[in-house]
């Protein structure tokens, strides 16, 4: 198990670096530059500014001494906000935008696999055809069109939540947490429905229904563990997706989240903020990939034999 | 599945339960309490006004600073502000400051005349990399110490005579100068706290960070939480502070401008930034009490580039102007009070008004092109209209495309760009016609003028008029009387309209939604906002402020 993760982690070192350089070398190639303004820039102000970001540096120097801040752990200042580095920037969202990611999962789950396990009990019934429908329906409908739909039930003409913030008035996460888990609800019921219904047609499944266990049991402590193994596979990555893809859910919602300026770094040419979450979520990424893989071996024990055995 | 029905019934309820107690609105404790709730558009980059450039930074520091002058909102005349008075030399070039003996800095410090001194020589630092130094350019060898053509500071015509008594020399007479010092770039900054925290030209040292910022304004920052909001308060040091009647002004950035009209709906603003355009015929109709619109002193216009060969031609130029029918655009796309523009300069600004350099006239327009070489539009190139991404600039777009299709037989095809390769095109003037606004940085003429000299960083046209820029930088900055100088700037914006390099198509308006409860605003075309005249109506708690909003 060491050796599998040990070598995973070795493998994300080349796969960052690819990340780093064509990132860098991309942000580069767009026209534009960060100090590009519609009122235009003195070429006094221009030089001043380029000097002190290092933008007057050759680019193959600049590589360079990014790469050096980066192994230092310093992704360097923003160009947008003069007083913050990335890093502040970074560790300011982060824990904004990860509450809301686990919150978002949490409904995610809670909804998705009630509704794919209902679905995967009466297979081909109205029980399964209802929440699959539904299941459709939250795939297909973006978060830029759910939010403002539940703001405009419970924010505006019920009145029961607050249309905008973050942990400013009572109840302003939930909103943004069912926007941003709906979508991910449905594909875990879609995934959790196929697992279910092919564990529920296994021997070991009619055994237990043949001891007499009642159907309770059966499906949840004998079916549940085996049909979620689509979902953990799945949980890893969507958790990743989650955290870098809450900009739309950010933007309605006014939340001071990473997502938000992940993308307007793209657009104000903030060269060191562009890079600077793309590589965060980078490794993110890698990182989360490589735990849903763990927790795959650790739950399937036919993947973990065969890790055994490998050895 | 009785089990996972109660556990989906019960997650549900908890959910619901979370969900209650929304609690009293921002408004309504607001109006108790006396804090204001404000959309103030993008997340503010910084609150060093020598770095910023934007109207967010622009609402913030006015709260939090104070120039020599400032600004009746009605009339936008000079009014005193930590100068209680001033005298102007007879050959309008040397202005004499008298600076309040009670204007303190928010830690007790006095405002003294040195204090400004210092500040206008940080603006003019080079390394520090301050966008709008050029406002200060107005003031004797400024531009020759920015560009280091000059070295010692003490020729520019900056002098602290005494504590309280401050001269500044200018290049030339301007008669706008008064205007200029309620800008950002003029504001005094606390010498010992910048230096406290770095070298006075380090960009983003951390003395504008709350319980640091030393400002003398009527309010001092004491919160300022990224994308969330920034907090400044009553400031008990400020000269008139038995006049500030808010105890605080929360600014929240509010990008998302459909998110911020549901926050003022919800009753977490009293004032919005911008209203959606979608919702403007709705709050006129149902709530007209509570949209606000005025004209605003900026203008969209469309650059022609002049170097495209079948449009370096003035009569093509004149044809496509007067056949776009403006009184349509605002009336059916763009919808938001805003003016048709036939001149450049939006009409009164104080006291001037250029003459219309055109009119719609597609008949005249049609003699035109022909004239041009183009009968009917025949043998006129495609051309390409190009403006950044945007709904609004797309809808204006095709309509204009239209109304050239219809009036003129000419064919254009419509570009869109990400905003940063858009500034780029223009800049490298890689474009044919380009989407452009422009916002005046003061209240003058000149604003809108000078930058159509030969070569001026934001010409981007490739126009050129010797005599307009001699108009403009030499007869005007030299004419004795407001008159004489209007007159010479109309001679020029005539000029600039008889060669249209431009085609203006409305005035811009400032549009916001305002709580019933918030006193003392007045509509003026700088949208410019004197904190301390607004007040926060408790009267009206009788009856709950937020029932007369929409649900």
């Amino acid at each position: 198990m060491l050796r599998f993760i040990l070598s995973r982690l070795l493998q994300a070192i080349p796969v960052l670096l690819v990340v780093i350089t064509a990132t860098f070398l991309l942000v580069r190639c767009a026209p534009g530059g960060p100090f590009s303004a519609e009122k235009a820039v003195p070429p006094e102000v221009v030089r001043a500014l380029e000097a002190q970001y290092r933008l007057d540096q050759p680019i193959w120097q600049q590589y360079l001494s990014y790469l050096g801040d980066l192994a230092q752990g310093e992704f360097g200042p923003s160009f947008r906000y003069p007083g913050r580095t990335v890093n502040e920037l970074i560790a300011g969202g982060l824990p904004i935008t990860a509450e809301l990611a686990f919150y978002a999962m949490l409904v995610a789950i809670l909804i998705g696999v009630c509704a794919g396990v209902i679905a995967a009990l009466r297979p081909n019934t109205p029980q399964d055809y209802l929440p699959m429908s539904a299941a459709m329906l939250g795939i297909c409908m973006p978060s830029f069109l759910m939010g403002p739909l539940l703001v405009l039930i419970f924010g505006i003409w019920l009145e029961w939540l607050p249309v905008s913030g973050w942990g400013e008035l009572a109840g302003d996460k939930l909103l943004p947490a069912i926007t941003l888990g709906t979508g991910y609800a449905a594909y875990i019921a879609r995934l959790s429905r196929g697992g279910m219904l092919e564990v529920m047609s296994q021997d070991y499944i009619r055994t237990a229904r043949a001891k007499g266990l009642p159907e309770r049991v059966v499906v949840l402590k004998h079916a549940l563990r085996g049909g979620l193994i689509p979902v953990v596979a799945f949980l890893g990555p969507a958790f990743a997706g989650l955290l870098s893809g809450s900009f739309v859910v950010e933007t309605i919602f006014q939340i001071p989240g990473l997502g938000r300026f992940y993308v307007q770094a793209a657009f104000n040419r903030d060269y060191t903020m562009i890079l600077g979450t793309t590589v965060f979520f980078a490794t993110l990424i890698v990182l989360f990939n490589l735990l849903s893989d763990i927790v795959a071996v650790w739950i399937n024990p036919k993947l973990r034999h065969q890790l055994s055995r490998s050895r | 599945m009785p089990f996972l029905k109660m556990a989906s019934v019960s997650l549900l309820l908890s959910l619901l339960v979370m969900a209650c107690g929304q609690g009293e609105s921002n408004t309504a404790s607001g109006n108790r309490q006396g804090i204001l709730h404000l959309g103030n558009g993008t997340d503010p980059q910084e609150l060093d006004p020598h770095i910023v450039t934007g109207v967010p930074e622009h609402n913030i520091l006015t709260a939090l600073l104070e120039g020599l002058v400032l600004k009746d909102p009605s009339t936008l005349e000079p009014v005193p502000g930590v100068a209680t008075h001033w005298e102007i030399s007879g050959d309008g070039k040397r202005y004499t400051f008298y600076l309040r003996d009670d204007a303190r800095w928010s830690n007790g410090d006095p405002v003294i005349a040195g204090d400004f001194a210092w500040s206008w020589w940080r603006a003019l630092q080079p390394s520090l990399g301050n966008q709008y130094a050029y406002m200060l350019f107005a003031i004797k060898n400024a531009e020759a110490y920015f560009r280091q053509e000059v070295s010692d500071f003490s020729a520019v015509g900056i002098n602290a005579v005494d504590d309280h008594t401050l001269e500044v020399e200018l290049a030339n007479p301007t008669p706008y100068f008064l205007q200029l010092l309620d800008h950002y770039s003029y504001f005094p900054l606390h010498r010992a706290t910048i230096e406290k925290f770095g070298p006075p030209d380090q960009r983003g040292s951390l003395w504008t960070r709350p319980g640091n910022f030393v400002g003398n304004g009527p309010f001092s920052l004491t919160g300022w939480q990224l994308f969330k909001r920034v907090v400044v308060e009553k400031n008990p040091h400020y000269w008139d502070a038995e006049n500030v009647s808010l105890n605080a002004i929360h600014f929240y950035p509010t990008e998302n401008i459909t998110t911020e009209e549901r926050m003022f709906r919800s009753g977490q603003l009293h004032r919005t930034a911008t209203v959606p355009i979608d919702k403007l015929a709705v709050y006129r109709r149902d709530h007209p009490g509570l949209l606000h619109t005025h004209p605003y002193l900026g203008n969209y216009f469309y650059r022609i580039n002049t170097q495209v060969p079948h449009l370096s031609d003035k009569l093509v130029r004149r044809a496509l102007a007067m056949s776009i029918d403006r009184e349509a655009i605002v009336r059916q796309v763009t919808k938001g009070d805003e003016l048709p523009a036939y001149t450049f300069t939006p009409p009164g600004t104080l006291g001037y008004t250029a003459p219309d350099g055109f009119a719609y006239d597609p008949e005249r327009a049609r003699a035109l092109l022909a004239e041009a070489g183009y009968p009917g539009g025949d043998g006129f190139p495609v051309t390409e209209l190009l403006f950044n991404t945007s709904e609004g600039h797309h809808k204006i777009a095709v309509a204009v495309q239209q109304m050239w299709y219809k009036e003129l037989g000419i064919k254009v095809s419509l570009h869109n760009q990400d905003w940063k390769v858009f500034l780029n095109s223009v800049d490298s003037g890689n474009y044919g016609i380009a989407r452009a606004g422009w916002i005046g940085d003061y209240v003058d003429p000149n604003t809108f003028l000078d930058m159509w000299i030969t070569d001026g960083g934001n010409n981007r046209t490739g126009w050129s008029s010797a005599r307009f820029d001699q108009l403009i930088l030499e007869e005007a900055p030299r004419a004795e009387t407001r008159e004489k100088r209007y007159r010479l700037m109309r001679e020029a914006e005539a000029l600039l309209l008889e060669d249209m390099p431009i085609i203006p198509i409305h005035i811009y308006t400032s549009k916001s939604l305002v709580h019933p409860a918030l006193k003392g605003l007045e509509p003026n075309i700088l949208d410019y906002t004197l904190y301390k005249n607004l007040s926060l109506d408790n009267l009206s708690l009788d009856k709950d402020p937020a029932a007369e909003l929409p649900h």
